[in-house]
């Protein structure tokens, strides 16, 4: 088992190599200058040209691709050319804003979708099943921005209800600790504004849990499905053994595997797809960041912040893998 | 039997969180409305602090005004910082700021400042002439680091400002290498803004996170890409002001959730709105529209050095197949005048005489015509992203594309993303562009010979534009001093640029934002920076 970590975590390293070079080349592919994008349409060629030597742009590529490698190895993600600090203190908030939301709006998928899914198979072709279906596909295909606005018009704008958008209520802001804000209220014993961090995740929260919740709900059924025509379930059922019993004790035990790899892709995606939902509701989150820094050209915080997201990824599927060999004790990694 | 375990507890887990989740969801709603209700009395209650929470597109790039050159920026380092001299409130004439007066020498290569006495910084050192020659000496180190001071003060590698010298406690002499005309509007910019030079020379990258100034407010704290909070300079050398206690600044990046946080009262002002809400403001009996004046224009930039562009008369058929009333009515829901000089009327100097082009499909025709033009399909390209001057770049492209079809002009819409747009706009890619620009300081020369100058190709002059006529007018311009005589180089210059035609003007247009009614004494500048020491909450 150690020896499989070990191996890939291993194997990580040309993966992560790799794609540093190909972030690197097709940033620098797209026209547009930092140095001119930084200083506006103002400013005059000279000054542009001096920007561009003060940031080490003018260089030839490979110099500038080695010294953010050399950059790496010794922990430093360089420095955003925009607000010129390090990108490694930058990045830290952003990321903890689009981490708890992702994992907010997990929990609200797996919740409801493991279960729909359950539900549908269990009954399957009721009008539960049906519905469930039909609300599953609506789901996946959905504009996330769409529902976005419709969340916010008729939960803020028409029944006032909930928060448009933002982490916090900044007349009453929060003191940042370790930047997930429910912990950080709850470390500071702040209910009333842990309430207030609970309301504001709501509406993203659900507008970005409605694609996972729907995949989840159609791969639960399925692996649910085919479980469920297997003999162990049949003779349970045919014992007369509850629902509960047979859904929970047997049968979902043997159809997670495809649910629990569904969970971890999409979680994965989740942190670094947030782009729309930050947007619509001013999330402060790694992928406005990201995205925003293509907007300005700020290389460094391009390159390393896909650098990161692209890490977490990875650890994330490895930790699904290693949660296989928890579930189903027949797969071992050797 | 221990998986079992692990698998019961994960499913408890689950549920112990769902009834959580249930419950706080409950317990919200009833704590939002009866909050919504005790906000809205808040305001009555003399004791509450005032509190204006300011809702934006974007967020601020650093908060030392002399590094950046984004507009957000500027809207927050207004508040925190001051500058020698100040625009009007409504305008950009020349008001005292800092200094209290000024003396320029007749060849108009000396400037002499009385400042301000018991002024402070927020850090508590005294504002005096020796901080102001230190800011000076700053921006003039480095050429790099202070891009405004370059492109303002510096021209090919001579420095407009030889010296400034401290003469006495309250007297500062600034001493030009040649007269500059827009000198004190240039001082008056945000990025001209006097720093605390304790805070600077302690750490000079500093002042970016934090700020020190002498202004109305004082620097709170950052929240990147969420809020920046500044609060009430209780030592303001201004008696009474400001009146505000607290200034939020939120960045809320889409048009569409900042107009809904502010009509469900979670923000007070609303900036950058596009033109189609202004129905919704109106129609809100607890908003207010607050028109910015326009110091903008709006133009379809026909790039010379191509064919067919390269024929004067194909321009001039372009600009005579236009229709700009048409489009301010579509698309700028009458918050827009038509333009026909590179400039707004506002700016002095501006040419009314100058007829223009008006909407005449019949001379287009003939004029292309007469220019023997061949029919061949042009790129006319969109802007992607909306701007004050620009509200919908693919709608206006729409509309001009049916213009010039109307005169056998056949053309193709095509757009990039932003950066890539001006890229390869900048390097004359283009055969018709949609672009604007948005006056700094609210001079001539920031209009016409940043935009339209063979100086500036390469960097603001996309047309590739280049007369030599219209050279020497502008750039003696540059240092005339002579109010008078220099207003009437601009009237021949535009009357040449009208001629040649590099551009289509479309439009001035003015810029909305949106307050509740409790907000008091907002007043928008032109120049996008807006100072908040008079505004009240009622």
């Amino acid at each position: 088992m150690l020896h499989y970590m070990g191996r890939r975590l291993l194997q990580l390293i040309p993966v992560l190599l790799g794609m540093t070079f190909i972030v690197f080349m097709l940033i620098r592919a797209i026209p547009g200058n930092p140095a001119k994008v930084i200083l506006g349409q103002q400013a005059t060629k000279e000054a542009v040209e001096a920007l561009n030597a003060s940031l080490g742009l003018d260089k030839p590529w490979y110099t500038q691709y080695f010294s953010y490698l050399s950059g790496i190895f010794q922990g430093d993600l360089g420095v955003s050319l925009r607000t010129k600090l390090p990108v490694s203190e930058e990045i830290f908030p952003y990321l903890a804003a689009t981490a708890e939301l992702a994992l907010f709006a997990m929990i609200i998928a797996i919740i409801i979708g493991v279960n729909a899914g359950i539900i549908s198979a269990w009954f399957q072709n009721s009008w539960f099943d049906y519905i469930a279906m039909i609300v599953a596909l609506v789901g996946v295909s959905v504009p996330v921005f769409w529902l976005g606005l419709m969340e916010q018009w008729t939960f803020s704008s028409k029944l006032g209800w909930l928060p448009t958008s933002g982490r916090e209520d900044v007349r009453n802001p929060i003191t940042a600790i370790t930047h997930f804000y429910l912990l950080d209220t709850l470390i500071q014993g702040r209910f009333d504004q842990f309430i207030e961090v609970v309301k504001r995740l709501i509406l993203p929260g659900v507008a970005l849990a409605t694609i996972p919740m729907a995949i989840i709900a159609r791969i639960t059924r399925s692996s649910m499905l085919e479980v469920m025509r297997s003999d162990y379930v049949r003779t349970a059922r045919a014992k007369g053994q509850k629902m509960f019993i047979v859904v929970y004790k047997h049968a979902l035990k043997n159809a997670v595997i495809p649910v629990l790899t569904v969970i971890g892709l999409q979680t994965g995606l989740l942190l670094g797809g947030a782009i729309l939902t930050e947007t619509i509701f001013s999330w402060p989150g790694i992928g406005r960041y990201i995205y925003d820094a293509i907007g300005f050209r700020d290389y460094p915080v391009i390159q390393s912040g896909i650098l990161i997201v692209a890490f977490i990824f990875i650890m994330i599927n490895l930790i699904v893998d290693l949660l296989y060999t928890v579930i189903d004790p027949r797969i071992k990694y050797k | 039997m221990k998986k079992k375990k692990l698998w019961t507890l994960g499913i408890m887990f689950i549920l112990v969180l769902s009834t959580i989740l249930a419950a706080c969801g409950g317990s919200d709603t009833k704590d939002t409305g009866s909050k919504d209700a005790s906000t809205g009395g808040d305001k009555a209650n003399s004791n509450e602090p005032k509190i204006l929470v300011y809702g934006r597109g974007g967020d601020s790039v650093a908060l030392d005004p002399a590094v950046v050159t984004d507009g957000e920026s500027f809207t927050v380092t207004a508040n925190i910082y001051e500058t020698l001299v100040n625009f009007g409130e409504k305008d950009v004439t020349i008001q005292p700021g800092l200094a209290k007066s000024w003396e320029p020498s007749e060849d108009g290569l000396t400037y002499t400042f009385q400042l301000q006495e018991g002024v402070k910084f927020h850090d508590g050192t005294d504002f005096n002439a020796e901080a102001v020659v230190k800011n000076i000496e700053r921006w003039k180190s480095s050429n790099d680091k202070y891009p405004y001071f370059k492109t303002q003060f510096v021209v090919g590698d001579k420095q407009i400002i030889e010296s400034v010298t401290a003469e006495g406690d309250y007297t500062v002499v600034f001493k030009l290498s040649q007269p500059q005309a827009p000198f004190l509007k240039n001082l008056a910019m945000s990025p001209f803004a006097i720093a605390s030079p304790k805070a600077f020379e302690a750490d000079e990258e500093g002042l970016s996170t934090n700020p020190v100034g002498t202004g109305p407010f004082k620097f709170v704290s950052w929240e990147r890409n969420a809020s920046i909070t500044i609060e009430k300079n209780p030592d303001y050398y201004i008696d009474g002001y400001p009146k505000l206690d607290k200034v939020i600044y939120r960045s809320i990046p889409e048009n569409t959730a900042r107009l809904t946080e502010l009509t469900s009262g979670n923000i007070d002002v609303a900036d950058g709105l596009s033109p189609s809400d202004k129905g919704t403001i109106e129609g809100d009996a607890n908003l207010q529209l607050i028109e910015r004046p326009s110091m903008n224009i709006g133009y379809l930039g026909l790039t010379v050095t191509r064919p067919p562009f390269d024929n004067v008369k194909v321009r001039q058929a372009v600009n005579y197949a236009i229709d700009k009333q048409a489009l301010v009515d579509a698309f700028y829901e009458g918050l827009a005048e038509p333009a026909k000089n590179p400039m707004p009327p506002v700016i002095s100097g501006y040419n009314d005489e100058v007829t223009g082009y008006t909407y005449d499909p019949e001379k287009a025709k003939a004029l292309l015509a007469e220019a023997g033009y061949d029919g061949k399909e042009i790129e006319l390209w969109a802007m992607p992203v909306p701007r004050p001057y620009m509200p919908d770049g693919q709608k206006i492209a729409e509309a001009i594309q049916k213009n010039l079809e109307d005169v056998g002009i056949k053309s193709k819409i095509v757009s990039y993303e932003w950066a890539t747009y001006l890229d390869k706009a900048e390097k004359g890619e283009a055969d018709a562009f949609l672009l604007g620009w948005t006056g700094d300081n609210g001079d001539a020369d920031n209009f016409l010979y940043s935009l339209l100058d063979g100086d500036n190709i390469h960097s603001n002059n996309y047309t590739f534009y280049d007369n030599q006529e219209l050279h020497k007018l502008l750039t003696a311009a540059q240092t005339e001093i002579d109010e008078d005589k220099r207003n009437e180089l601009y009237k021949q210059a535009q009357v040449i640029i009208s001629e040649d035609a590099p551009w289509v003007p479309l439009a001035h247009s003015t810029p909305i934002l949106a307050a509740n009614k409790k907000v008091t004494n907002y007043i928008a500048h032109p120049t996008g920076s807006d100072r908040l020491d008079a505004v009240d909450i009622q």
